[in-house]
């Protein structure tokens, strides 16, 4: 039985994660911002086999209850084994573009909140020897794009934390995985059309289970948009600039 | 490119329709104050026919609505929101000594689209239909209104939702009473039968002894072998050797559509051959995992696309038990005759335990079911004309399988209809409702 702390619970990939790890008969603990969703979420959770559900209400955006949360968690589970930070939003680019109060407040929702989260958790789990931590960034970080590069720039932030955070746990025996999910379909994308490239939240759920249980470092999920997010870094800056993306 | 699923199963009649997502059972209907179109919640898209369509206006997705609530492990009953697929809810039951009550041919339906088609299983002589083992839930009404039903309270509006094809109301959560048992397997006996009098004979004396029973008939045999088959019986192990949680294996997907329907007259021969020769003798006894047993088209998950893009019809209908023989053979009949037959036919004995819907399909009498690929008028025309048969001897069609069938026909087959009319919700429509109340 691992114990796991789960950050934005209700999105829609955390949801279907924790779902996994609840049929295992893991405990859990989950943290959103809605309690009475967390509720159902909670019975859910229960009835599919969890060990134990426990919640508790965030608003990441109130860093001075970053630390509690996670001792909370600690006290109920009486330890942490994997936290996994699934919060995030998709901000609406041109509303970041004219202003700056908007763009300041997803990027701090989608960057800024993982940091401080992570360097509670990361503390913790160092002084522990052991620990998994799992962030869902996104290909969206891997190239600044005209269309998300609000969203884009916030995910490769936490993308390069991650990756420098993995650097210094490495030795602690902390393992840090970056996932990086393609086009989810989940109500955070309900405005989109879906087409071949889609994938359903159940499918990174699987992907995010095979990675902790593989300790993998950074993985794309489905695992072909290694090769989309390759083609798409190799295209010089100077044609890259001219293409409407 | 992924198709919509927002289709029924057998892909016909293709409709043009608007889907809303409703992911929490909490929430208020998903609907604009503005929007006048009707709307209709939909499961997963299992109903064959058009009961789960409504071209036009707007569908209510409530596949969504996935959370389990409560499990009493000891008395078996479990409350979960009306999007679980029966597939899930035998992933956590069984593991626990549970089984469903009644189950359908298929575990890829939803809690909600399985009372609202009131569905029914090998069991049906025994166990009724699957609303029998329905304790209660909750129908969320366009106007707000939210009723909590069971036999006891708002006893007619359960009544009128059991069977009710989604027309009254949405069911956000329900409650059901399981079933004990204490192996995953199913003691399963095949047994060859070369014509109907013998499938009579075999239902008869099989009911008595077996939890489940259904023949399997091959449509192309003809004269004095027709409606030859299997006659498959079964019965929970009682053996406690089997772990609860064996898992049978996973399935197949049917990946493309064939560019025709590969079901046709030399496919179907060859298929119909080979399954009833798979029964080397008489009769055959195994122990085998409940999930071949119940759904074994389950193994090819999208199987309804071997008939091509054009889809198929299901025509399913019981017949009274005074007209069942004669009736059944002259479909059969005509079946054959036509040479077109199907991919499978069900055939099976429902027993008298009276159905809880108003409009529930089940009665007294020999159920068939059989699958025709879509082949334009002449297909119609043949299941018009086993229409004339079903009506001359006083049987029913079902809608959950219907995408055809007269008003006049519905009208005369189901009179409780009228009786429905105060309970539905006037903000909820079908393409099947608008057909057959035209």
């Amino acid at each position: 039985m691992k114990k796991i702390l789960i950050i934005g619970a209700l999105s829609a990939i955390a949801q279907a994660t924790a779902r996994q790890f609840a049929e295992s008969g893991d405990a859990l603990f989950l943290v959103a911002r809605d309690q009475s969703k967390l509720n159902v979420l909670v019975e859910d959770l229960r009835v599919r086999g969890a060990a134990s559900v426990e919640s508790a209400l965030l608003d990441v955006l109130d860093y001075d209850q970053h630390q509690p949360t996670l001792e909370a968690a600690i006290a109920a589970m009486e330890g942490v084994d994997i936290a996994l930070l699934a919060h995030g939003t998709l901000p609406h680019q041109k509303a970041c573009e004219d202003s700056f109060e908007v763009a300041k407040k997803e990027f701090e929702v989608n960057a800024i909140s993982s940091i401080s989260l992570l360097t509670h958790i990361a503390n913790y789990f160092e002084q522990k020897k052991a620990g998994t931590i799992v962030a869902i960034s996104s290909v969206a970080g891997d190239r600044g794009r005209q269309s998300n590069y609000l969203y884009g720039s916030a995910k490769g932030a936490l993308t390069l934390f991650l990756q420098g955070l993995r650097n210094r746990l490495y030795k602690s025996g902390v393992a840090v995985i970056t996932i990086k999910p393609g086009f989810v379909d989940t109500p955070m994308t309900a405005e989109f059309t879906k087409g071949a490239l889609w994938a359903k939240p159940e499918k990174i759920a699987e992907c995010i289970v095979q990675s902790i249980n593989k300790k993998r470092d950074v993985v794309y999920a489905p695992w072909f948009w290694q090769i989309i997010m390759l083609v798409i870094k190799l295209v010089p800056e100077t044609i890259f600039k001219r293409l409407s993306l | 490119m992924a198709e919509s699923r927002y289709q029924s199963w057998g892909r016909y009649p293709k409709v043009t329709q608007h889907a809303v997502d409703y992911l929490w059972r909490a929430d208020p209907l998903p609907l604009a104050a503005t929007d006048n179109s009707t709307f209709l919640p939909f499961g997963n898209g299992r109903s064959y026919g058009d009961v789960c369509l409504n071209g036009g206006g707007t569908l209510i997705d409530c596949r969504g609505l996935n959370k389990f609530i409560s499990f009493d492990t000891t008395l078996g009953i479990l409350r979960c929101e009306s999007g679980v697929l029966l597939s899930e809810i035998l992933q956590i039951i069984v593991p626990k000594g549970w089984f469903l009550a009644v189950t359908p041919g298929t575990q890829f339906v939803t809690m909600g689209g399985a009372i609202a088609n009131d569905v029914h299983g090998k069991n049906h002589h025994r166990a009724g239909t699957f609303g029998c083992h329905l304790r209660c839930f909750e129908l969320l009404r366009s106007d707000g209104s939210r009723l909590l039903c069971s036999a006891d309270e708002n006893a007619e509006l359960f009544h009128a939702t059991i069977g009710g094809l989604g027309l009254t109301g949405i069911i956000t959560w329900a409650e059901i009473q399981l079933k004990a048992i204490s192996s995953p397997l199913i003691e399963q006996e095949v047994i060859r039968f070369s014509n109907l009098d013998q499938f009579f004979l075999l239902a008869k004396e099989s009911d008595l002894t077996h939890e489940y029973t259904v023949a399997w008939i091959d449509c192309l045999a003809k004269g004095k072998k027709l409606g030859k088959g299997l006659f498959v019986r079964g019965n929970h192990a009682e053996e406690r050797d089997t772990p609860l949680s064996k898992k049978a294996s996973r399935p197949l997907p049917f990946p493309i559509d064939p560019p025709f329907a590969l079901v046709n007259g030399p496919t179907l021969k060859l298929f119909n051959t080979l399954y009833y020769h798979k029964q080397c003798g008489e009769r055959s006894h195994d122990s085998v995992h409940y999930e071949p047993f119940f759904y074994p088209l389950d193994a090819i998950e999208n199987w309804n696309r071997i008939y091509g893009s054009k889809g198929f019809f299901q025509y399913q209908c019981v017949i009274p038990p005074e007209s069942a023989a004669a009736a059944i053979r002259e479909i059969l009949q005509r079946i054959s005759n036509a040479g077109a037959g199907s991919f499978l036919a069900v055939l099976k004995m429902f027993g008298d335990r009276p159905s809880p819907g108003l409009l529930s399909f089940p009665s007294p009498g020999a159920t068939l079911a059989l699958d025709f690929p879509n082949g334009g008028e002449k297909t119609l025309r043949l299941l018009e004309s086993l229409d004339e048969v079903t009506r001359a001897a006083n049987g029913k069609i079902y809608p959950a399988k219907d995408a055809r069938m007269s008003a006049e026909d519905f009208k005369q087959q189901y009179p409780n209809w009228v009786k429905l009319a105060p309970y539905l919700d006037n903000k909820l429509s079908s393409n099947f409702w608008q057909r057959v109340t035209a």
